[in-house]
């Protein structure tokens, strides 16, 4: 990568064990600011063990060990003085499945704010509650009935309220595992043209099934296989003519 | 083709575009070859059977393309497969361009009928037509085997015709200065040697997309970065 593009986060050596199967061997990827990086490959590759390595998700599974560096600004994440609340603040997370939680909509986006405690007044909840909710496309459609319960919404609302509620909290970068996965087309478009407009803002990574979705919202795609990273560039290069023999055999359908 | 898709009718379809570009190119050579044959001997009823016969050609450039957009709508092709589809669009458009110019030429066999004519006019015509029609079928089987280092030959070649397309406008011209009674003819005949010209301009074309389809690069971008 040239020298002036500057990497948000960097893996570099980043090898994952569960157990005593490795999941993934001496991945170096960089997540470019303020773009949207596609991690794609075949279920069991490696793509979401590598995502949930960036806000160290894998914290919560016992025996899931991570070797290598991962960086935030260029300070190692894994690093023992890291406050992991704060780091899943800055680098918030999307969920395949939209998993509003049982409260009203209001309070599935206030609810991260206040438990960081970063805002105290009712009017500034309201407003940070507003401002969420405009920028995750859903404020026109829910802006009269704040106080119905987040579960209520279609699949495609939740989904833009998880992604409310992810952003709500001021995060730096928002990765998303599938998150149109489980959504109808019209629900995906509207999910695609928001982490189109969110980059503007935010460093977004997202692990997709879809090749067309990646090819879409993306700016760089890493294809994984195996457990390796194995090719990583512009997106418009490899979905037209990547290097790699396996990659191409990947996104034409020749391997899964 | 590296291996094959997990959808193997994904698989005919593609090799299905693929084998119908070949006849095509199959048909567009016959078309000038034997419309150049035609113009030699000034056989008007060939030349007649010979421009009726474009119209396949059409045809098969209309089918080439409904299927290749078919295709693109139910598999969304990437890489090397789109690469595939976008190729046979552009070469089945340059081959119904080297269709039509061969109709033209049958079509000026037609047009010249009764005018005084000397062999010696001839000549000239037969032989810059070989050249585009060794080009055309070189591209061809670059096309059907793809090899870009062929293809790139072909690609360098294409000056050769120029030149002689040059030299067959002089040779024209000085048969019009020798006696006016000429000029109606090799009027005629240099209209047949410029469409002649183009084709092998369209055999560059299909040249640069064989390299194309086969490295996902340009030759001019391949040239510059060696």
């Amino acid at each position: 990568m040239s020298a002036e593009i500057k990497p948000k986060m960097r893996g570099e050596k980043v090898s994952v064990h569960y157990g005593d199967k490795q999941a993934l061997f001496d991945v170096d990827l960089d997540v470019v600011d303020r773009q949207v990086t596609a991690l794609i490959g075949p279920s069991g590759c490696g793509k979401s063990t590598f995502l949930r390595c960036l806000n160290r998700m894998n914290d919560t599974i016992d025996i899931c060990n991570v070797d290598g560096h991962i960086t935030l600004d260029g300070r190692d994440i894994y690093h023992k003085d890291v406050d992991v609340v704060e780091l899943r603040a800055r680098v918030g997370m999307v969920f395949q499945k939209p998993n509003p939680f049982p409260k009203s909509i209001f309070e599935n986006v206030a609810y991260g704010p206040r438990i960081h405690g970063f805002v105290r007044h009712k009017d500034e909840f309201e407003e940070i509650v507003a401002t969420s909710l405009q920028r995750a496309g859903l404020w026109e459609e829910v802006k009269d009935r704040l106080d119905a319960p987040g579960t209520g919404l279609s699949g495609g609302q939740q989904q833009r309220l998880c992604i409310a509620r992810a952003i709500a909290v001021n995060p730096e970068v928002i990765l998303m595992d599938e998150p149109c996965s489980a959504l109808d087309p019209i629900a995906t478009a509207k999910v695609e043209e928001l982490i189109d407009e969110l980059r503007t803002n935010y460093t977004i990574v997202i692990v997709t099934h879809s090749m067309q979705q990646a090819a879409r919202v993306s700016q760089r795609t890493a294809f994984f296989h195996l457990g390796y990273l194995v090719e990583e560039g512009n997106t418009d290069d490899i979905f037209t003519s990547p290097t790699d023999p396996r990659t191409q055999d990947y996104i034409t359908g020749r391997i899964g | 083709m590296t291996s094959d898709h997990i959808v193997s009718a994904f698989d005919a379809e593609l090799t299905g575009l693929t084998s119908r570009i070949s006849e095509m190119g199959g048909m567009a050579e016959r078309l000038v070859d034997e419309s150049v044959q035609a113009l030699a001997r000034r056989d008007v009823d060939a030349a007649r059977l010979i421009a009726a016969r474009d119209k396949h050609i059409d045809d098969m450039q209309r089918e080439i393309d409904e299927s290749a957009i078919l295709t693109i709508a139910k598999r969304q092709p990437m890489a090397q497969d789109l690469r595939t589809i976008i190729s046979a669009i552009r070469i089945s458009n340059d081959l119904e361009r080297v269709g039509d110019l061969g109709k033209n030429i049958a079509r000026r066999v037609i047009a010249i009928e009764g005018l005084a004519l000397e062999g010696r006019f001839i000549k000239g015509i037969e032989h810059i037509a070989s050249l585009s029609l060794v080009q055309l079928k070189n591209v061809l089987d670059a096309f059907a085997s793809q090899d870009i280092d062929a293809a790139e030959r072909v690609w360098h070649r294409d000056d050769q015709i120029d030149d002689l397309y040059t030299s067959l406008f002089r040779e024209l011209l000085t048969y019009m200065m020798e006696d006016p009674r000429n000029i109606t003819f090799c009027t005629h005949l240099l209209f047949c040697a410029k469409n002649i010209e183009r084709i092998g301009d369209h055999a560059t074309n299909i040249a640069e997309t064989v390299i194309y389809q086969a490295t996902g690069q340009n030759l001019v971008d391949r040239q510059t970065t060696g």
